[in-house]
């Protein structure tokens, strides 16, 4: 691109004659009253929700069933079995195979997805919503009637243990297992992936028997989100799910043990060319006190891209493609994440500018400035992410799950609004300062480890 | 739902309008859609297209750096750019009262956007980091929207890496910036949309703001787009790469396809092909590869190179990609792979198969309507590469309508043609336990 100068310089495109111009002013924010919800518990204990929400003819279903293991200490052969059965709930009933089971549920052009952590199995579905009756009575059917059948599931337990290769050579999925380690030891929250050695020895009887006592009613619960009739949608899942019952309830997990401080693990992975940081420290869950300046301290911190330590590390610096901060919510608790991915001959320079981030939300607490713009964000972004029907499902599932209803949607604005300044700055005291942290480093030891450690705060 | 009104203008410089209301919903998108991407990118700076979208995020006339970012997050906005093939786009989704802050944010940067030594410098290592991030840090990097297109095609435009060479993006001059600028971001090179809420303003007032903020960016020469085109190929290619993370081998397979652009049905009907091949438990190579001979761990199929159909103009890419245990033969699996092709070109899917992938494919496009961002992109899109935005509304009743025969056709003619054939071959065992 050597340069017959046809094109003006890069000074010149970058001003005009008139000169800079006022940025025009935002308009009346439209209030959005969320739909009504409706709830009922059906004689199994199976709890429904189910809200209207037309904008496209479709329907949005998330089954939520707690699925936790009976130990109270992270169990391999538990988990292997839990993921064993996610990966072939959908492989046969009592009167179809696999396929006929795919093409029931295409022909309406629906979708049935399952997917287990250590807190729940999670059956999520959509399809057209004129083909709600169908999606119901295939789901009824796997819950009731799943077969497991042998051939399937041998080849299934093939492929999980190859997909768990796959999946541990990701960088990311080894920095998430030493994170979830160093947070919460062995409590069964850390165990997310089993091991390839463990499902393998997973038998089809197994898998069947965790179905029997794990997959029931009593506990669970069905959000239903689409172009429907709440009370028709609730008459169609007492229909279909009737049949659905067991005398046990579906076994939630205990409250993990919160992270304490302590140095950073720094975990080898050789020939790497970037490393993982991955800080964390308590957090607070969604119906504490003080939740709304939490989030907020956070978002000023590292929750959006117009947070101080994205704007250092990355706009400023250049070490990073993105640095994240937020919370993860666990049972009777939450914890705060702080993650970034940054090329391994930065590594020290970038936990000393997230340390140094983290010291000055304390001794230089965000302005009222930075806390209304976090603030606006924190609502329009509510916003956005509940304008589909899939947002609002997941979002309601969730909420219900910790013991909240639409009701905590709907007031979050006005409790945003009323964070003062002097709340969020102690929030930041409380939650964000560097000695408060632990957690893992991974990349190559051998080529980032003496510069991270001679920073200090490095087991 | 499929009731959208598009409004659509062309103001004195050249810069192309569409408006599309949507009062359902609360927020409103603003995107610009440019009609380069990094198929148009110069010889020795490869990744220069991206690396340029980022610089468009770095600061304009009336924005500081900075200022972009937290003028759309402090207005409760999300915001994103992406480069393609052969467009780049640039957008926000607000709360609907932001919508002439967003039209003012994205007609600042188009009229006079901050090029600077210091910014330049920043988004490179930034570019570098998203790299090692996606490609040189993980297993399978790149693959295969960067892996497979040098082995299909022998045209630089095609060929090469669109996230670049670190030795080139280094090489990156601000002169560069300024040219690229002034040539492909000239007004009639470019397309606004705007859909959802559009407030008090209505369709009327919104053409107003559009006219009051970019009518004044003056007219610029348009780039002449040159063809892309290259002669199909005859026989297969078939190349080989090591990759030092990956637990198992992989493998892609590409065709070229017919041109969307002059050929929509056709094209429409390799898509279906697509998903009678690789969507959902009963499609033909999930029930053959994966379960019947038990050859691969996971197996997919797509139109289009980026990951879904008309995504580019011609030509364009149908890519079939599986990972597979070491103890597999890639001939077998490739052997497999034609099999079924051939079944398919000889007698075609049967209805009700395709109907079900049609229903699947409705409610694909629905699912996607339902967020105000998607749908705005994909009108956006389309209205750029095909001057039809009206094919994302008509997407479902086409596609319903595309016929076993055309299905049939479509394998028939994958199988009368060349084609790449790209191995990942893993270096190292796994360190992990399986």
């Amino acid at each position: 691109m050597s340069a017959p100068t046809t094109h003006r310089s890069a000074e010149e495109i970058g001003r005009t004659a008139q000169g800079p111009r006022p940025l025009p002013p935002l308009g009346a924010t439209r209030e959005v009253p969320l739909p009504e919800v409706v709830t009922e518990t059906l004689p199994s204990g199976l709890r429904v929700l189910a809200v209207r929400r037309p904008g496209v003819p479709m329907v949005e279903t998330r089954l939520r069933i707690p699925f936790a293991g009976p130990n109270p200490t992270a169990d391999p052969a538990f988990a292997a079995r839990a993921e064993l059965l996610s990966s072939t709930l959908l492989t046969g009933t009592a009167i179809r195979d696999r396929v006929a089971i795919d093409d029931e549920l295409a022909a309406v052009g629906a979708d049935l997805g399952v997917a287990v952590d250590p807190e729940r199995l999670l059956v999520h579905g959509s399809g057209l919503a004129a083909g709600m009756p169908t999606l119901l009575e295939v789901l009824a059917e796997v819950l009731t009637t799943a077969s497991y059948p042998d051939q399937e599931l041998l080849r299934e337990r093939e492929r999980l243990v190859e997909r768990i290769s796959v999946a541990r050579s990701q960088p990311r999925t080894v920095a998430r297992e030493a994170l979830q380690r160093k947070r919460f030891g062995d409590h069964p929250i850390a165990l997310e992936m089993p091991t390839g050695e463990a499902v393998a020895a997973v038998t089809p009887e197994e898998v069947r028997a965790t179905h029997a006592a794990g997959v029931v009613p009593r506990g669970s619960t069905l959000v239903i989100v689409g172009d429907v009739d709440p009370d028709a949608a609730i008459a169609a899942v007492g229909k279909a799910l009737g049949e659905w019952a067991a005398d046990g309830t579906a076994r939630s997990l205990s409250a993990p043990p919160l992270p304490g401080a302590g140095p950073l693990e720094l975990v080898h992975r050789p020939g790497s060319v970037q490393s993982q940081l991955r800080l964390t420290g308590p957090g607070l869950s969604r119906d504490a006190e003080g939740y709304a300046a939490f989030q907020l301290a956070n978002l000023v911190f590292g929750g959006y891209f117009s947070s101080r330590w994205m704007e250092n590390v990355r706009e400023d610096k250049g070490y990073t493609y993105g640095a994240h901060s937020g919370a993860e919510f666990v049972p009777g608790g939450a914890v705060l994440g702080v993650e970034t991915d940054v090329a391994s001959d930065v590594t020290a320079a970038a936990l000393l500018e997230t340390r140094y981030e983290l010291g000055r939300m304390v001794a230089v607490p965000p302005t009222a400035e930075e806390i209304d713009a976090a603030r606006r964000y924190a609502i329009g972004s509510l916003l956005i992410s509940l304008d589909s029907q899939g947002g609002l499902a997941s979002t309601l599932a969730a909420l219900d799950a910790a013991g909240l209803g639409v009701d905590w949607l709907r007031e979050r604005p006005v409790r945003l609004e009323a964070v003062t300044p002097e709340q969020v700055a102690e929030a930041a005291l409380a939650y964000f300062a560097p000695e408060r942290f632990t957690g893992v480093i991974v990349g190559d030891a051998d080529t980032i480890g003496s510069r991270l450690r001679a920073l200090g705060g490095i087991a | 739902m499929s009731e959208l009104e598009l409004h659509r203008a062309t103001l004195a410089n050249g810069l192309r309008v569409l408006v599309v209301p949507d009062p359902a919903t609360p927020v409103v998108g603003v995107s610009v859609h440019v009609d380069v991407g990094f198929r148009s990118e110069p010889e020795g700076r490869t990744g220069f297209a991206h690396l340029f979208e980022h610089l468009m995020f770095q600061g304009s006339e009336s924005l500081e750096k900075l200022a972009h970012f937290r003028q759309v997050q402090g207005a409760g906005g999300v915001f994103n750019g992406s480069t393609h093939q052969d467009y780049t786009d640039y957008f926000e989704v607000l709360p609907g009262a932001a919508l002439e802050r967003a039209l003012f944010l994205e007609a600042d940067r188009l009229r006079a956007p901050m090029l600077t030594e210091e910014n330049l410098r920043n988004q490179v290592d930034v570019v570098k980091e998203e790299i090692r991030l996606n490609v040189l840090n993980r297993p399978y990097g790149g693959f295969p929207w960067i892996l497979l297109p040098p082995v299909l095609y022998d045209t630089f435009p095609n060929a090469h890496n669109g996230y670049g060479d670190f030795s080139e993006l280094e090489q990156a001059t601000l002169d560069d910036a300024a040219s690229f600028f002034d040539t492909f971001y000239a007004p009639g090179n470019a397309l606004v949309t705007v859909h959802g809420d559009l407030g008090e303003h209505g369709v009327d007032g919104t053409l107003a703001l559009i006219e009051k903020h970019f009518g004044d960016i003056p007219s610029r020469p348009v780039p002449v787009r040159p063809s892309f085109g290259e002669p199909v190929p005859g026989s297969e290619r078939r190349q080989a790469v090591p990759d030092a993370h990956a637990p198992l081998p992989a493998l892609a397979v590409g065709y070229r396809v017919p041109d969307p652009t002059t050929k929509l049905d056709q094209y429409l009907a390799h898509a279906l092909l697509a998903s009678v091949l690789g969507d959902g438990e009963a499609a033909r190579l999930q029930r053959r590869l994966v379960h019947a001979d038990g050859l691969v761990t996971d197996v997919n199929a797509s139109n289009g190179l980026m990951g879904g159909p008309l995504d580019a103009r011609d030509p364009d890419t149908f890519t079939i990609t599986a990972v597979h245990p070491g103890s597999v033969d890639p001939d077998r699996v490739l052997a497999a792979v034609d099999e079924e092709l051939d079944k398919l070109a000889a007698e075609g899917p049967s209805i009700e198969e395709l109907s079900r992938q049609s229903a699947r494919w409705a409610a694909a496009l629905h699912h996607e309507d339902d967020r105000v961002m998607y749908r705005m992109l994909g009108l956006g899109a389309r209205e750029l590469l095909y001057g039809r935005a009206e094919i994302a509304t008509e997407l479902p009743a086409r596609i319903a309508a595309v016929t076993p025969e055309q299905v049939r056709e479509s394998a028939a003619a994958l199988r009368a043609q060349g084609r790449a054939v790209l191995l990942v071959e893993p270096t190292t065992e796994t360190e992990d336990e399986g």
